[in-house]
């Protein structure tokens, strides 16, 4: 993990232009919804699918539903749930959306629920911000940007050197 | 009475060795016990395939002999658990270090109508180079999957499209093919270390 820690630190150096975005939070607020940390990462070359990750805190006294992203950069977006059961992966279309609990948090993150960008045409880099925008039944549509992190990243590029004390699951 | 009891007798050992036959035999064994743990040697999983690689040079089970091998499977429009599995792999090859020449890696595609060798030679990439991406008609693909016992369903979507439900274990396999063992997607970073160091040292 060193080299890892290493390596993201070096190439954050480099990126220097970026890292006054990584401190800035993209966190939005639209109606009782509280939208943290959107991020997506590289997509190897000739890929055209891309998973899309946030956090969601509702803090209303109703459920809200997440029902879609559109963004220019892919042909459509969708919410996913994927699921492991016994060494398979599966992964499905939530059709009815993703409830977002009154007074809840749901975190969209790898090996859970996403947003899928699909048929994107020109891959995503790192250091790149992606724009979309999530569509709610009742918060309506509220735009955001997605860091691009590298591929394969697990967490949000903010919290790659292991702050991840406010990235608790509470769904 | 005595002959009854006689009778008794040779139908108690017909019985014990008809039931310790069928215990003996492999496949009723691996049937009761699942899949075998590590160093068995009685798994059913692995056998001949022919595959191409990114490069469009045709593989075999052959190719992969004289190296201990770990072998997973996946396809290029999977936005998760395939990025990241590579993205581990290829990690796991630098912590090797030099180790890692011992050892081949193949990614193996469950989706051959979209993943030609270009696409598969473009995708790799962005990972370490001396993972092989493996494809090959839709046939070829079948048997691979058949004999690694790799669940795989496409499922449609709205547009046209379609995903791939698969299997996302990492197959573990010696340098004679045998079945070793498994590293199940999420599995802790020590514990894959010490598999694949045990793999690389056994081979």
């Amino acid at each position: 993990m060193r080299i890892i820690a290493t390596a993201f630190i070096a190439l954050s150096l480099l990126a220097g232009p970026f890292l006054a975005n990584h401190t800035l939070a993209d966190d939005t607020t639209a109606g009782s919804l509280k939208i943290e940390n959107p991020w997506t990462r590289e997509m190897p070359p000739g890929s055209k699918v891309g998973g899309g990750f946030v956090v969601i805190t509702n803090s209303g006294d109703e459920a809200d539903t997440l029902l879609s992203l559109t963004t220019s950069r892919a042909d459509r977006g969708e919410v996913h749930e994927m699921t492991m059961n016994d060494g398979v992966m599966k992964m499905r279309e939530l059709e009815d959306g993703l409830e977002i609990p009154a007074g809840g948090t749901v975190e969209l993150k790898p090996g859970s629920y996403h947003v899928m960008f699909m048929g994107v045409t020109e891959g995503f880099k790192e250091g790149e911000k992606i724009e979309g925008v999530l569509v709610f039944e009742k918060a309506g549509e509220v735009p955001v940007e997605f860091m691009v992190g590298p591929v394969g990243a697990k967490m949000a590029p903010d919290h790659m050197q292991g702050h991840d004390h406010d990235m608790k699951k509470t769904d | 009475m005595r002959a009854i009891r006689w009778m008794a007798w040779i139908l108690v050992v017909l019985v014990a060795g008809a039931t310790i036959a069928v215990l003996v035999s492999d496949d009723v064994r691996d049937t009761m016990l699942g899949t075998p743990g590590e160093g068995t040697g009685i798994a059913n999983i692995g056998g001949p395939f022919e595959l191409v690689d990114q490069t469009g040079k045709t593989v075999t089970e052959k190719d992969l002999m004289g190296k201990p091998t770990a072998m997973f499977f996946g396809f290029t429009h999977c936005p998760d658990v395939c990025p990241t599995t590579l993205y581990e792999m290829t990690t796991w090859l630098e912590q090797l270090g030099a180790d890692a020449d011992k050892l081949n890696v193949a990614f193996v595609s469950v989706d051959p109508e979209r993943d030609t060798p270009e696409l598969m030679a473009d995708y790799i990439s962005a990972f370490d180079p001396r993972i092989s991406a493996l494809t090959g008609t839709p046939e070829q693909v079948e048997k691979i999957a058949k004999a690694y016992k790799v669940y795989r369903r496409k499922v449609e979507q709205e547009d046209g499209e379609y995903t791939m439900d698969h299997t996302a274990t990492i197959y573990l396999m010696d340098a004679d093919g045998q079945f070793t063992g498994t590293i199940a997607y999420g599995e802790a970073e020590d514990i894959v270390m010490t598999k694949l160091k045990r793999l690389v040292a056994g081979g």
